[in-house]
């Protein structure tokens, strides 16, 4: 083990993610292969592209042109409901998640609570926002009611997760502390977990309201009422000078509520 | 006031903490707990109030066995037994105060509690506790905007309100710095005198258990090895407790304690 003469120079290389160099080139030229067939199986048909591009030519030089009045009184209708979806969503949303918010929380309740309200969560969670709304549609039949059962669906699988977890970072001492006074678990909630999570849930809160706005542009598109119903009715008619009026009202809104959201956030730290 | 029998703790996948700790202390009795870490302090302390369940033995508080209390009883139980943290365990966004009364929520319903409505007398020994440890002025302003030794000061506030007959004190030094350390010592030994309250410190801080404390208890390995009157440790004795090292600078008379907080 002394050092030799022979061997002044010690070099250093930095070790390889996949050892060996045959398994390394063998998988570079798997996804190779893999993307080649991939685009073989998409049939690019130049004849159809060349179609389309035409065709997006003109949806777009109406976009360009976009028509407001034609039909004013369905976007502000639509505008209007999608607000009144969001608002509702996330009152209910928030209210409906509290249970589950606590109880997600391993650190505050016994193992059975939080194995069932991790259940749940998943459950509401692996549901994308579009694939609730067809579900509610074909429960509840078309228009905002199946949209606000969509929205405040997500709302609470957002906050119970976000907050749940906030609940698990607190520190565990002042938990410790609050249960050795012989305080109620609801006062061990109140006084101990509430203050330590207060301003991160009212920043989730309206951070996920925003969310919910421009969620309802698109499940309208299913059926599920708001802005984004009268924007699939547009479509469906060819009128895209009024479509392209509906994106531009939806583009401003979004915009609107995101720099309103993110002012109000700014504010609660 | 308090006979501990038998005791016995395995974390389920963890060590067996405590292997049968016998352990019984006397009415207004302040009792230092040393050890290496993990030997078990810390187990030891929660599981008399339960904050840690044990596995096996008695806990006798007042005579009643706190081991085979239900919900509510416990609760009871928690009301006369006070803690404090190492690291304070104060509600960082709640104001002093409110962590301070705190203290009493074993005893107040739960909506007077969330309306922050509690009974006069509470708000006044509230207040005459933030006077004695020295932070009458700082009743209203949040918990996190004070320093170390403030917070651990609104810490005891918040056990001694619960009015108890035993606190339980886990490392209340040892994230302060050795003056400040110092001074939190005098003061929690100081008040549990003037109240005649039992106490049980664990600590790191040898000198501390001997300057401040009546009797030292050594644990090692989740048992008892040492159970002296304060001021009998010597080389051999530490030896037993932490494990062979070279003990002089500890153990040589006057300057012992300056040593030990210069280590810390």
């Amino acid at each position: 083990m002394t050092p030799t003469n022979t061997q002044p120079v010690r070099t250093w290389s930095k070790p390889r993610w996949i050892k060996s160099p045959l398994l390394r080139y063998l998988l570079f030229a798997l996804i190779i292969l893999y993307v080649v067939y991939g685009i073989r199986a998409f049939e690019i048909n130049p004849e159809r592209i060349a179609l389309g591009l035409s065709r997006a030519g003109k949806m777009f030089g109406s976009f360009l042109r976009p028509d407001f009045l034609a039909r004013k009184n369905y976007i502000i209708q639509g505008i209007l409901e999608s607000m009144a979806m969001t608002v509702v969503a996330t009152l209910a949303g928030v209210v409906l998640s509290l249970p589950l918010v606590f109880g997600a929380a391993k650190n505050i309740v016994p193992r059975p609570v939080y194995l069932l309200s991790r259940l749940i969560l998943v459950i509401f969670r692996s549901l994308h926002v579009v694939v609730l709304a067809i579900l509610f549609v074909i429960m509840f039949g078309f228009g905002p009611f199946a949209g606000v059962l969509t929205l405040t669906v997500n709302t609470m699988g957002f906050l119970a997760k976000l907050v749940a977890e906030e609940i698990e970072n607190i520190n565990e001492e002042t938990l410790e502390a609050m249960r050795s006074t012989g305080a109620s678990w609801l006062q061990m909630v109140v006084y101990g977990v509430w203050p330590q999570i207060s301003a991160r849930f009212t920043g989730l809160v309206i951070y996920r309201a925003d969310q919910s706005f421009r969620q309802s542009t698109v499940i309208g598109l299913v059926g599920a009422g708001g802005i984004g119903a009268v924007l699939e009715t547009a479509m469906g008619r060819y009128d895209y000078r009024t479509a392209g009026a509906i994106l531009l009202v939806i583009i401003i809104f979004v915009l609107l509520g995101e720099y309103g959201s993110s002012a109000i956030r700014r504010r609660l730290v | 006031m308090l006979e501990i029998r038998k005791l016995t703790k395995k974390y389920t996948a963890g060590p067996q903490a405590l292997k049968g700790v016998d352990l019984s202390i006397k009415e207004g009795e302040i009792v230092a707990l040393i050890g290496p870490s993990g030997a078990g302090k810390s187990t030891l302390i929660r599981c008399i109030n339960r904050l840690v369940e044990p596995t096996s033995g008695e806990i006798l508080f007042h005579g009643v066995d706190v081991c085979k209390l239900g919900a509510r009883a416990l609760r009871e139980t928690r009301k006369k037994i006070g803690m404090i943290f190492q690291e304070y365990a104060l509600v960082d966004r709640l104001s002093v105060m409110e962590n301070v009364l705190s203290g009493r929520l074993g005893s107040v319903g739960f909506w007077a509690s969330a309306r922050r409505k509690f009974p006069q007398e509470d708000v006044e020994e509230a207040l005459f506790l933030l006077e004695r440890v020295g932070l009458a002025d700082y009743v209203d302003t949040r918990a996190d905007q004070l320093s170390g030794g403030q917070r651990q000061r609104v810490g005891i506030c918040r056990a001694l309100l619960q009015r108890p007959d035993l606190l339980l004190i886990d490392e209340p030094t040892a994230s302060l710095d050795p003056k400040t350390g110092r001074q939190i010592m005098r003061l929690i030994t100081e008040l549990v005198r003037e109240r005649n309250l039992a106490a049980i410190i664990n600590i790191h801080e040898v000198g501390f258990a001997e300057m401040f404390t009546q009797r030292v208890v050594g644990l090692k390995d989740g048992l008892i090895v040492y159970d002296q009157p304060a001021g009998k440790l010597d080389a051999d004795s530490l030896t037993l407790i932490y494990g062979e090292e070279d003990w002089t600078s500890l153990t040589s008379g006057a300057d012992a304690d300056d040593d030990s907080e210069e280590v810390s």
